[in-house]
């Protein structure tokens, strides 16, 4: 039924009519300032209210268009998580924009059809709608991560996000079209029953491998992260903050969906991949990153340990195992908000400075902020008794529950080495050497987030807020 | 007689050939374009054997699909060559390379 079909898919519909809207607003308005201004606020409140409207929408499991698109509780918390952390990082880059004459309304109106592309990513129940909503997430990303457009930096991101990207699209469709010769089929439901019946075919597991490759490429699992740091690096200071929230929230739980919805009775053969993505990301992650002088890279390298962390979870293979995934993400989402929230602030004489050195002794300039980066940073250490490491917890205890000790040995040891950098930050700005430091003030907007992150990491021991719970009952929904 | 292994192996090698073009390439960033390209026709192929093969019309759909986001995808890709050489006056490879990983 159509009419049914467009009440499951009305968030997604509706972000997509707003996204237009707001660039024919955009291009027919005299006053574009005013305009992208006013469009980019309305945007942060639309995606605040999606996800409160997705959030507290009933429970229980709709589909449309014959199943290709899924609503279950995956998928909302997925949203919800994505949503409100694109939302705090719409927020935040205004400011940015602004001083760098970067406020235009294509901004929000990419960042949006890019939201409407993940929003379908994490729903997707066929591997055509799965490629749809990944390419509207990535050619909108490939856009703002060259958004800088008179920037060689900024641009050479763009170029090389592009290239890569492209080069994961293909290896994700040869798989897609492997798996699709082999089982006569595109629909997730209908994979699964065919490997059930028959069993994982010599030709089906290069598809699964192929797959597997290019979303490695989209969560930036060593060995496949080389475009990481770069992108990070050259992309305008609010478009890093954005990539290292939503999109990467997307990409895992679209693993997640391809992997328990269509493999998910083959656990045995795709258990192996994960465990050498996640061993070999949370190593990556944590060792190169401690040579590295630029903040922006350092937490492209620590974007890739955490999502190391995050594939553990999902290597477990259980119903455990993804709902420590759904955990880690939000709490990963959070603590970047919070430190981004930082880094878009660090500036001396009213210009960016991202060198880690010119933290050293931040602590006598701005005693709060440091101590709220400080928190932020123990948290992302994952040290006790911070929310950060009830993360690494329940994804280390759903491994250990599925039999990879060793794998959760590995990720013990990968997080005591990777403390070493986050250790160094907090170092410099109480005990370093002082330096001809940072001395920009921050909107009060600004510090809500980074003070209300670090109180979250602080609060939230008491029972992450619930997220556990929620976590476990939308991990259920996707284990048949 | 042609069967599906033949289109499968012409499609594997020209995934490759695709891949390579894109590793190997030394020279300018247009040949990597159309290395993109040649690896999603390559799929392509792939989807139409295996479409015709099995009797099902699901992988043809899926082909049209892939050359419409091919499209934009060259677009967008193209758009931002030509904003990146603005910026640095040249497309070698070689030239991409301000920040090292």
């Amino acid at each position: 039924m159509l009419s049914n079909d467009i009440s499951v898919i009305l968030p997604e519909l509706l972000l997509a009519v707003f996204a237009m809207a707001s660039l024919m607003i955009g291009v027919w308005s005299k006053k574009q300032e005013a305009v992208s201004n006013l469009i980019l606020w309305a945007t942060a409140i639309i995606f605040v209210v999606f996800g409160a409207w997705i959030g507290l929408s009933p429970e229980g499991t709709s589909t449309a268009f014959n199943g290709a698109f899924v609503n279950d509780g995956f998928a909302r918390f997925s949203k919800v998580v994505m949503l409100w952390g694109g939302a705090s990082m719409m927020v935040l880059s205004r400011d940015y924009l602004l001083k760098n004459d970067l406020l235009k309304y294509e901004y929000p109106a990419l960042i949006t059809l890019a939201m409407v592309g993940m929003m379908m990513m994490v729903s997707a129940g066929d591997l055509m709608a799965l490629y749809m909503g990944l390419e509207l997430q990535s050619l909108s990303l490939y856009v703002i991560a060259a958004f800088r457009r008179d920037s060689l930096r900024s641009t050479e991101a763009g170029l090389k996000y592009f290239v890569l990207g492209a080069l994961s699209s293909g290896l994700l469709l040869y798989g897609a079209s492997l798996v699709y010769g082999y089982t006569g089929t595109t629909s997730f439901t209908a994979i699964s029953s065919v490997v059930t019946l028959e069993g994982v075919s010599l030709g089906l597991l290069f598809g699964l491998v192929f797959l597997a490759t290019g979303m490695a490429f989209k969560v930036s699992a060593a060995p496949f992260h080389m475009w990481t740091p770069d992108v990070y690096e050259g992309s305008p200071t609010p478009v890093t903050g954005f990539f290292a929230t939503a999109p990467k929230v997307a990409a895992a739980a679209m693993f997640a969906r391809v992997l328990f919805d269509a493999f998910g009775e083959a656990v045995s053969d795709w258990q192996q991949i994960l465990v050498f993505l996640s061993i070999a990301s949370m190593f990556l992650g944590s060792i190169a990153a401690i040579g590295q002088k630029n903040i922006k890279r350092l937490m492209a390298y620590s974007s890739i340990a955490h999502m190391g962390f995050a594939l553990m979870g999902l290597a477990a293979g259980t119903e455990e195992g993804a709902q420590s995934l759904l955990i880690y993400l939000a709490i990963y989402v959070t603590m970047n908000v919070g430190v981004f929230a930082f880094i878009l602030n660090m500036e001396r004489d009213g210009r960016p400075i991202l060198s880690i050195d010119s933290l050293g002794m931040y602590s006598r300039v701005a005693p709060g902020r440091a101590l709220a980066l400080a928190i932020l940073m123990f948290s992302l250490a994952g040290i006790p008794p911070l929310v950060g490491f009830f993360g690494k917890f329940y994804v280390l205890s759903a491994a250990v529950d599925a039999g990879l000790i060793w794998l959760a040995v590995a990720g013990v040891i990968a997080s005591v080495i990777g403390a070493y950098y986050y250790l160094r930050i907090i170092f410099l700005m109480y005990f370093g050497e002082q330096t001809e430091g940072l001395n920009g003030t921050m909107p009060a907007a600004h510090w809500v987030f980074l003070g209300g992150a670090a109180a979250a990491m602080v609060l939230g021991v008491y029972n992450l807020f619930g997220v556990e719970s929620i976590a476990g009952i939308a991990a259920a929904t996707l284990i048949h | 007689m042609i069967g599906l292994e033949h289109y499968l192996t012409v499609a594997a090698i020209l995934f490759v050939i695709g891949i390579f073009g894109i590793f190997l390439n030394r020279k300018n960033v247009i040949v990597i374009l159309m290395s993109i390209e040649l690896m999603l026709l390559a799929v392509n192929i792939n989807f139409v054997a295996f479409s015709a093969h099995l009797g099902d019309m699901v992988g043809q759909v899926f082909t049209l699909f892939i050359l419409t986001v091919a499209a934009a995808e060259a677009a967008i890709g193209l758009a931002i060559l030509v904003i990146f050489y603005r910026n640095r006056g040249a497309i070698d490879v070689e030239d991409v390379s301000v920040m090292k990983g």
